[in-house]
């Protein structure tokens, strides 16, 4: 066993221990920070597909990020307000039941990651960071300036939304639902890495004319992972969405495309845990900090930048050493 | 709309793109010689602006000001790169977004830190404050006109300095290939610095210059750092000439799209949604003239390669 | 008998020491508020002006935390103050699209919360509860008085402007619904606009004899610097949130003149505002914003509430805080059934103080002013 698998076992387990130990103790608030730490761990997890795997470094990802929580707060304030979302051509009821919802979420994020991909993927470079940068502002702006779902405002779901067989209105039963996904997507993902898909979009991330002349197309390859890294982040929305029973426009902010990045590089990128490892210390630090001074951004702050001039390969890395090419 | 009122509307988008020059320009000189993106190209004019208003409060006189402004931004970036930003020449894109990332969550909040957290007052000189009439019946500010001016005259001197003088051709050399004018023996790392300060002492200039008309308040940079992206993608990154026709095209979409939109749309939509969803599609119009940009050009209007 | 005599007697100090936790039960507040990042001052203010009318209360435990303005992050921080803190009331909200997110969670929990700024529709209407109270005003308030005044102030053809996000939106529709001119120009800018060179030229091209705008922070100190300096001779109004104490400062001489609505000012001529005035100068060296204000009335009128029931018994704490027994700053308050101000609305004007830029109140704008959301309250 390697060090970095024995590292990915032990990160696994601090999230649900963490939340078990709260619960013995009594202590909800440090089950919702494990809740939250989970969902962008999944959000993380989502854009490290492209990134560390597709070498596309995407500073846009908090469009799927917000088009899954909308999904959430347009179909649940539909239902709360019972009123149909659409009457022609043909009827649309708002639902509260997560599974629709999620599968909406991904829908309708893997679709904005098929057009928006198809066109960002025409450039390169810098020239890729500032594209997506566009296109989520685009969708903060519109968010911001569209008054049908509350604008700046936002939308307020009363009750969280409803899963078969669990309250999800108990913390710990809620976080169980966002670790077992988080858990189904890391193990994908996993597999994807590993799986031919995953190893030729490594290649074409190292040398995409060698991948060329074995008669794939490295366009193809990296739209489908972009795809596939916008479905995850946008499902990962919807949780956040329902962990706060809120979404408002902030979530499409160019902030929270930051965010996830800082988890993805925290942790590690090219790491199959490094957004585990890297939401699990932001939230800690975030937590810890905040109590400590008003003006906490600036240790947030110097300690990023330490991270990255002197723990190169993130946290992961620093521990395990380098085994995954970081380029 | 009358022809008075369209004239005077190009002039304000006229204005506001020279404005993002003085910003983009630092930011793709930046990139051009160092390949560094700086998210935070924002955070040094911000400080141009926050000393811009410390000296003239405490002296009341705005040349001052403006030459504290030049100075501390110059001094702060010169710092950060010998700091900071030197580590990050040769890392990948990824992890200079997120250093300078941090960088601007410790300027922020060092200067509501240092200054409080309530805007600072800066104002026009009183020579240059009110409006002056312009041939054809134009009532202008003098300001701004002041502003077109200073920011096409920072335009030819930089364009100047990089065209004739010893630096320029080092600073294109530098672009062209790194390993080479090293090997020429030039002090590159001594370059690469007075480079940084150039570009942080314009954005300095920028910060003080709008401060006086806007408001001198803590995360004042990050709009215009984003927008001053956008100039120079669509200009094509590494080209000064494509960050002056790209800020001025950013300046009048921004501007004019604001104007226009809202009573285009109301021709064909009920008045009172007409003005929400103009000022929408306004609010984004100069990202989808980046989009558009790029996918004619995928590497900017006047970019290499 | 003796049994009896027992429970009598057991009955008698039960109901003694309920009695004595009325008078002196502990509430443990929790404030949510803004501290740092851009619009912190706000908060500051709020908090400042809490603490100041909470000092030295042993009974008053007071936790605060920073929200950063971000809905979520407040969302958050409710669910840790009810779950880890156990606080048995909640404050310190500036924002709206915050307020939407926390109040409700707040009280779906069954907690108090009580508003100190911002004051959106929908929870003054349908989506009223009795747990929460608003201290400060309905977000409409400010421009209803305002388009009153206007109307009966010889003011005939205004344009309006406003950030295109709810509150802005929601602000113009206020001020449209009490005034009876004509309205020739209404722009709603990009939020967080800093350059409003393109609006002031269409402000010169109509023909309106006032302007009427809300731009809350940084966007109103660039629109008034600018506008003084275009040289457009036109009347300008708003409402208190642009031309505050905080914000004064920073725009300077180019405010002068200035009508805005206010329900505080810090002339008013009562004994409770010259004492809080008087106070917050002295505490904390700067003169108080009305942000100041509504946190020291929401702490006075928690301190009433206090003084007359226990926060165990909801009913009766709910009742308590109805009565609003306290000496506001702003003089007569009360609250309406949907828990909103019923309060004086002020038009103030921007004068300078020696060297000091400020406000002096030059009329009343709406005496007795009341929301129009109520009637879809159902509690």
């Amino acid at each position: 066993m390697t060090r970095e698998t024995l590292l990915n076992i032990v990160l696994f387990a601090i999230l649900p221990a963490t939340a078990l130990v709260a619960f013995a103790l009594d202590e909800p608030f440090i089950i919702t920070l494990a809740t939250k730490a989970a969902i962008l761990a999944l959000a993380g997890v989502g854009l490290n597909i492209a990134l560390g795997l597709g070498g596309l470094v995407s500073l846009g990802h908090a469009a799927f990020f917000g088009l899954g929580g909308y999904a959430m707060g347009i179909l649940a304030s539909h239902a709360q307000s019972y009123t149909p979302l659409m009457e022609t051509p043909f009827l649309i009821e708002g639902t509260k039941s997560m599974l629709v919802i999620w599968g909406v979420a991904i829908v309708t994020s893997a679709l904005a990651a098929l057009a928006i991909g198809a066109l960002s993927l025409r450039t390169t470079g810098v020239y890729f960071i500032m594209i997506t940068l566009a296109f989520g502002q685009m969708l903060y702006y519109f968010a911001i300036s569209w008054p049908a779902y509350g604008g700046e405002d936002g939308l307020s779901i009363y009750v969280r939304n409803e899963f078969p067989g669990l309250n999800t209105l108990d913390p710990i039963q809620f976080f169980a639902i966002a670790f077992g996904i988080l858990a189904i997507v890391l193990f994908g993902a996993g597999r994807l890495a590993k799986a031919r898909f995953g190893l030729a979009l490594s290649a074409a991330r190292q040398n995409a004319e060698r991948v060329e002349t074995v008669g794939l197309t490295p366009f193809r390859l990296r739209l489908v992972a972009f795809v596939i890294s916008g479905a995850v982040t946008g499902l990962a929305g919807a949780l956040f969405a329902d962990l706060n029973r809120f979404v408002s426009p902030t979530m499409f902010s160019w902030h929270t495309s930051g965010e996830i990045m800082v988890f993805v590089i925290l942790g590690g990128v090219g790491r199959l845990f490094g957004p585990v490892a890297g939401a699990a210390l932001y939230i800690l630090l975030e937590h810890t900090l905040g109590g400590l001074s008003e003006f906490w951004h600036v240790y947030l702050g110097l300690l990023l930048l330490l991270v990255v001039l002197f723990a190169r390969g993130g946290l992961i890395g620093t521990i395990a050493g380098r085994e995954v090419a970081h380029d | 709309m009358s022809m008075i009122l369209l004239i005077e509307q190009v002039l304000n988008g006229l204005q506001f793109g020279v404005m993002l020059f003085l910003m983009a320009a630092g930011l793709t000189l930046i990139f051009g010689v160092m390949g560094l993106i700086n998210l935070a190209h924002g955070s040094l004019y911000m400080v141009g602006a926050f000393a811009a208003a410390a000296v003239a409060g405490w002296t009341g006189s705005f040349a001052l000001a403006l030459v504290a402004a030049l100075a501390a931004a110059a001094a702060a970036g010169a710092l950060i790169e010998l700091l900071v930003i030197r580590r990050l020449y040769d890392r990948d894109h990824l992890d200079q977004v997120l250093a300078t990332f941090a960088l601007i969550l410790i300027f922020s909040e060092g200067t509501r830190w240092l200054f409080g957290s309530f805007p600072l007052f800066l104002d026009v000189p009183a020579a240059l404050a009110g409006p002056i009439m312009l041939p054809g019946g134009i009532l202008y500010p003098l300001y701004r006109l002041v502003i077109i001016g200073v920011g096409l005259l920072v335009a030819a001197g930089v364009f100047w300095l990089i065209a004739k003088t010893r630096i320029g051709i080092q600073i294109r050399a530098g672009e062209a290939d790194r390993e080479m004018i090293a090997a020429l023996g030039i002090d590159i790392s001594r370059l690469y610095t007075m480079v940084f300060a150039l570009g942080a002492a314009l954005a300095g200039l920028a910060g003080a210059l709008v401060g006086a008309i806007q408001s001198v308040q803590v995360g004042m940079g990050e709009p215009v750092l984003i927008l001053a992206f956008v100039v120079i993608v669509i200009g094509g990154i590494g080209s000064i000439k494509g960050a002056l026709v790209g800020s001025i095209l950013v300046g009048l979409t921004d501007t004019l799209g604001g104007v226009l939109l809202p009573p285009l749309f109301g021709t064909f939509m009920q008045a009172s949604s007409a003005t929400s969803v103009g000022s929408a599609v306004a609010s984004m119009s100069i990202y989808i003239l980046m989009v558009g940009v790029l996918l004619f050009k995928p590497s900017g209007l006047f970019g290499g390669k | 008998m003796k049994l009896r005599t027992l429970i009598a007697a057991a009955s008698i100090a039960a109901l003694g020491a309920g009695m004595a936790y009325a008078d002196g039960g502990k509430v443990k507040v929790g404030m949510i508020t803004t501290l740092s990042g851009g619009g912190a001052g706000l908060g500051i203010d709020v908090r400042d002006g809490f603490v100041l009318a909470a000092k030295g209360n042993e009974n008053l435990e007071l936790v605060i935390e920073d929200d950063q303005r971000k809905p979520d992050v407040a969302v958050q921080l409710t669910d840790k103050l009810i779950q880890s803190e156990k606080v048995d009331v909640l404050t310190g909200i500036i924002w709206s699209n915050l307020a939407m997110a926390v109040v409700p969670a707040a009280t779906a929990q069954g907690k108090f919360y009580l508003s100190p700024n911002a004051g959106p529709s929908a929870l003054a209407g349908k989506g009223c509860s009795p747990l929460y109270f608003n201290v400060a005003w309905q977000n409409d308030a400010f421009y209803e008085a305002g388009g009153l005044w206007a109307s009966e102030n010889g003011i005939e053809k205004v344009f309006l402007m406003a950030p295109n996000y709810p509150a802005g939106t929601d602000g113009m529709t206020g001020f449209k619904r009490t005034f009876k001119g004509e309205v020739v120009g209404e722009v709603y800018t990009k939020l967080g606009q800093t350059d409003y060179a393109a609006e002031i030229a269409q402000i010169r091209a109509s023909d309106a004899d006032t302007v009427y705008f809300f731009l809350p922070g940084g966007m109103g100190i660039s629109f008034m610097k600018q506008f003084a300096g275009s040289g457009v001779d036109k009347n300008v109004m708003g409402p208190a949130f642009s031309f505050d104490q905080g914000i004064l400062g920073a725009i300077g001489d180019a405010a002068l003149g200035v009508k805005n609505t206010s329900h505080w000012s810090k002339d008013i001529d009562n004994a409770a505002n010259k004492k809080f005035v008087a106070d917050f100068q002295a505490e904390y060296g700067r003169l108080p914003s009305l942000y100041a204000a509504q946190g020291y009335d929401t702490a006075l009128l928690l301190q009433s509430a206090m003084g007359k029931a226990d926060v165990a018994d909801a009913a009766a704490f709910q009742a308590a805080l109805e009565e609003a027994d306290f000496a506001s700053v702003r003089g007569d308050f009360a609250f309406a059934p949907n828990h909103h101000p019923i309060q004086d609305i002020y038009m103030r004007e921007v004068i300078k103080e020696g060297d000091v830029v400020t406000n002096k109140i030059v009329g009343v704008a709406s005496s007795d002013h009341q929301d129009v959301y109520g009637a879809d309250c159902k509690m």
